[in-house]
């Protein structure tokens, strides 16, 4: 098995990629963090020959997911109580806040294929494996990700 | 209206991601955070000397391993990940004292070592071996002959031979000591040139 070091230095940056993704720049490293302490506790019952990248890419997703929740669910500043926020929302980041909004309210199924496919460059039979589906229903969800993110382009130029 | 390519988008949600800086200082929070919790089994660095650069790793019971240049650090990491636990991660936890009493080793400025070791990487003969490795004073030296009999069995003259070959934390348990009763030094983790170079240097020091 390998050092956990070497796990680090190999998918840090595809890590961060995922969790910048989902949230932004402001919380990206508490995922980052919280994403490589729960991979370290369950690294030594990690089965060999497990998918290291594909595994860890699926914890990113899911912290960085409970971090939306947490989000979500604290208290909005008493400042604008007018703006309450409910659900999955991305907090007040400047610029591309939206489009991290977007993916993050995809479909379960849509957002783990965008984040396999496109911030992790899984093979769509690795993300068929991951998702319990198709190698042609993982190519379909990553595809209807993409299309729904590139929609939200086409509504801010309109 | 310009349609973005994928690539665009994934940027676009990645911006900033991955700069170098960004991810050294989280690793080296990782490293902390970890051994807060209790999930660090092994911290190293490496440490340059006068016998090359040298791997030095701790676990929280204490040094279990030191390894020469001419090892392969990357494989003696590998090895610790099998036998001790694949918890592994670079910080200077428990090793920055060690670095530190190497250098004075090295220096002439230190004749013992104050650290913890943990040897558990030795188990049986080998280990008693070790054991009695520590006591072996700065400047002198014993035969194999003389470590076996000190360690319980005084026909298991090869055995010695072979724990020291194979003791896990040369330079600070000071296999470099044992010698043969011909004078010539038998077989170092280090190689013959260091073993040679320690020898000298503590004979000198000691003079």
């Amino acid at each position: 098995m390998q050092p956990f070091e070497a796990v680090v230095e190999e998918q840090g940056a595809m890590v961060m990629r995922i969790c910048r993704a989902l949230l932004g720049p402001a919380e990206a490293d508490d995922a980052w963090s919280e994403t490589f302490l729960a991979a370290l506790r369950g690294y030594p019952d990690l089965r060999p020959g497990s998918h290291v990248t594909g595994w860890l890419a699926t914890i990113a997703h899911h912290k960085a997911i409970d971090l939306l929740r947490a989000r979500a669910r604290r208290p909005q500043p008493a400042a604008d109580p007018g703006e309450h926020r409910s659900g999955i929302t991305a907090g007040p980041e400047p610029a591309d806040t939206e489009l991290h909004g977007a993916l993050a309210q995809l479909p379960d199924k849509a957002r783990l294929a965008v984040v396999y496919r496109y911030l992790a460059d899984l093979s769509y039979a690795d993300i068929g494996a991951l998702l319990e589906c198709s190698e042609a229903a993982a190519r379909r969800n990553a595809s209807d990700g993409i299309a729904h993110l590139r929609r939200f382009y086409e509504e801010k130029e309109s | 209206m310009n349609v973005p390519t994928d690539r665009q988008i994934v940027d676009d949600l990645t911006a900033g991601a991955g700069t170098v800086t960004d991810l050294a200082g989280l690793q080296a929070r990782l490293a902390e955070r970890a051994a807060a919790g209790g999930l660090l089994d092994v911290a190293y660095r490496t440490t340059d000397s006068p016998a090359g650069r040298l791997l030095l790793a701790a676990t929280p019971v204490g040094l279990v391993r030191v390894a020469f240049e001419l090892e392969d650090h990357d494989a003696v990491l590998e090895e610790l990940a099998g036998a001790v636990s694949p918890r592994i991660l670079r910080s200077p936890r428990g090793v920055d004292d060690v670095a530190r009493q190497l250098d004075e080793y090295f220096a002439g400025r230190r004749k013992v070592f104050e650290l913890a070791v943990d040897l558990q990487l030795a188990r049986g003969f080998r280990r008693a071996v070790l054991e009695h490795l520590c006591n072996i004073p700065y400047g002198t030296t014993e035969s194999y002959t003389t470590v076996a009999a000190a360690a319980g069995n005084p026909r298991a003259v090869r055995a010695a031979g072979s724990a020291c070959a194979t003791n896990p934390i040369p330079l600070v348990v000071p296999c470099h000591r044992v010698v043969r009763r011909d004078g010539t030094y038998g077989r170092y983790r280090g190689g013959p040139a260091v073993k040679h170079a320690l020898l000298t240097m503590e004979a000198g020091a000691g003079a």
